[in-house]
């Protein structure tokens, strides 16, 4: 039997005076394998055209599509309907600038993550480009790889209560690219770097193990595993720190 | 111009990392410390002559032939002072003003997640615990001569304790569960090789121990409720164990 879904959308155009902050609910017949992303879609042709929402690869692969469905955050173009009750709320991801209704600006927000915590390789010389790379283990490249898989989609942001309360934190998503580039033999950086860019309450000092992030990352990400990680090596890096200091006297 | 003196600036501060390390070992202690407490405190459940050898025990009696009651003032003192810097370090992660409580509360109720709400079920008890558990720790660093099956029931009953230990027992077996269930995952230690296993395991094993040392809590107090209230007209009146009570008179 089909459904006929009760959907509520977040409307807001921040940038129109005339705008304010509302719910508007719409009713739309569900069709087999409907998407989140065939679903807005009708409803922009049909009843409400000035509707904005991002979408670019509908396969799970861009992360532009992120938004809070029924109270968690998820790729719309990867949530099936049916796997919805017929009431369907849908709202902004939280913790980023909001362009309109479903649309947010998750592309500053993690071009300055990048800035801030130099997620690029930091290769030690120049390299020469006559030369064979230096092999890389295969276990390795699949466990940086599996690391890689992140889409920068912003969900584990908007799934971490830490995140919500203070703005400042890097989130898994930033302490996920450090666990990367710590992993990689080709980024010359060693903790004692790395400690200068997580190792606070902003960095992964401030993550509080709600596990929100592990269990709402759409790309499934080992990010427990990754957090606490880096949590040791960053504690063992701060003790190291203490003895240094008197090294150095 | 001779060069200016200069001398090298720390790149960075050492301090968060210990920071951490020192809320978690607190807790860690602090929870592992509550285990065995809670052992002590259920000898009334075998004898009130068992209750009284622990009680002395901790006093000295069997190393030194008598009671050396501040020994237990100086052990409450160090759990006290272990407790303060746990807590000091806790109010780092409190919401500290309406917006983060806002943010937080807003974000929970939202995504209506399992390990979020065990968060702020351990800042709530962790904040009840900031006045209840001094009223306890003082009475017994000041009083540690008044431990003993007679002298405790008597507090618990006509000294009117059992309230707050009752609340102090479920605040601190849920706190310390749910906290040392948290230390696992955040230093990585889990009983499986991947995340969710691991996880499952942790969560039975939290729950297993809460409900045990709950029942075990509850037992012992109402054990302790029962003999003070028989105690009553007595209160007072100290312990004696059996084998030290001079023969009735012929
Ligand atoms: C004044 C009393 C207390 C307060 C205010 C308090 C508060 C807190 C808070 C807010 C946390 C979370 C910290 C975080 O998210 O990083 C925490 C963690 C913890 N607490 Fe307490 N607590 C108190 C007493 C206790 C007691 C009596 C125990 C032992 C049963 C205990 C055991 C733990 C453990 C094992 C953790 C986990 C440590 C960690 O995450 O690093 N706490 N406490
Ligand atoms: S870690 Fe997961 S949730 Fe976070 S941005 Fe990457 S893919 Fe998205
Ligand atoms: S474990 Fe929790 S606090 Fe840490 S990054 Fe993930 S969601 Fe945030
Ligand atoms: S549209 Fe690219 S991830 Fe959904």
């Amino acid at each position: 039997m089909s459904r006929t879904l009760s959907i509520s959308i977040f409307r807001h155009n921040p940038r129109d005076p005339a705008s304010a902050p509302r719910m508007e609910t719409h009713e739309l017949a569900e069709a087999p394998g409907m998407t989140l992303f065939i679903a807005l879609n009708r409803l922009r042709e049909s009843v409400a055209p000035d509707l904005s929402f991002d979408f670019v690869c509908r396969a799970g692969v861009c992360g532009s599509c992120a938004m809070v469905i029924n109270g968690r955050p998820g790729l719309a173009c990867r949530t099936l309907t049916a796997a919805l009750p017929e009431r369907i709320s849908l709202h902004p991801l939280p913790g980023f600038a909001l362009i309109a209704d479903l649309s947010v600006d998750t592309g500053t927000w993690m071009r300055e993550l990048a800035e801030r915590l130099e997620t690029w390789v930091h290769l030690a010389a120049e390299p020469d480009l006559d030369l064979l790379e230096a092999p890389l283990s295969p276990g390795l490249a699949e466990e940086i790889h599996e690391l890689d898989r992140c889409i920068e989609c912003g969900c584990c942001i908007a799934a971490c209560g830490t995140a919500q309360m203070r703005p400042g934190f890097v989130g898994a998503v930033g302490l996920n690219k450090i666990a990367r580039f710590r992993l990689d033999p080709a980024d010359s950086r060693d903790d004692a770097d790395h400690y200068e860019l997580i190792g606070n309450d902003q960095g992964i000092f401030g993550c509080m193990s709600l596990m929100g992030c592990e269990d709402l990352c759409p790309k499934e990400l080992p990010l427990q595993a990754q957090l606490a990680w880096l949590r040791r090596g960053m504690a063992r890096q701060g003790l190291r720190g203490i003895f240094d200091k008197k090294d150095k006297k | 111009m001779p060069a200016p003196a200069t001398h090298a600036l720390p790149r960075v501060s050492h301090w968060p990392a210990m920071l951490d390390l020192a809320q978690s070992l607190s807790g860690l202690l602090l929870a592992l410390f509550m285990w065995f407490h809670m052992c002590f405190v259920s000898a009334i459940l075998l004898s009130e002559d068992a209750a009284w050898i622990v009680a002395r025990f901790f006093e000295g009696y069997f190393v030194f032939g008598r009671a050396l009651p501040w020994l237990v003032s100086v052990f409450v003192a160090l759990i006290s002072s272990l407790l303060a810097v746990h807590a000091l370090l806790a109010l780092r992660k409190f919401p500290a003003d309406w917006a983060q409580y806002r943010a937080i509360a807003a974000h929970s109720d939202r995504t209506r997640h399992g390990d979020t709400l065990l968060w702020l079920v351990q800042v709530a008890t962790g904040f009840a615990m900031f006045f209840l558990a001094p009223v306890h720790l003082y009475t017994m660093m000041t009083r540690p001569e008044l431990i003993g099956p007679f002298e405790s029931a008597d507090r618990v009953w006509s000294g009117f304790y059992w309230p707050l230990y009752l609340i102090l027992l479920f605040m601190v077996e849920i706190h310390g569960g749910v906290g040392l269930y948290r230390l696992a995952l955040k230093w990585g230690w889990l009983p499986a090789r991947n995340t969710r296993d691991g996880r499952r395991r942790l969560a039975l094993a939290k729950w297993a121990l809460t409900a045990f040392f709950l029942i075990l809590g509850l037992a012992s107090l109402g054990a302790y409720m029962k003999l003070g209230h028989s105690h009553a007209p007595l209160a007072g009146e100290p312990y004696v164990p059996s084998w030290l009570r001079a023969e009735p008179a012929r």
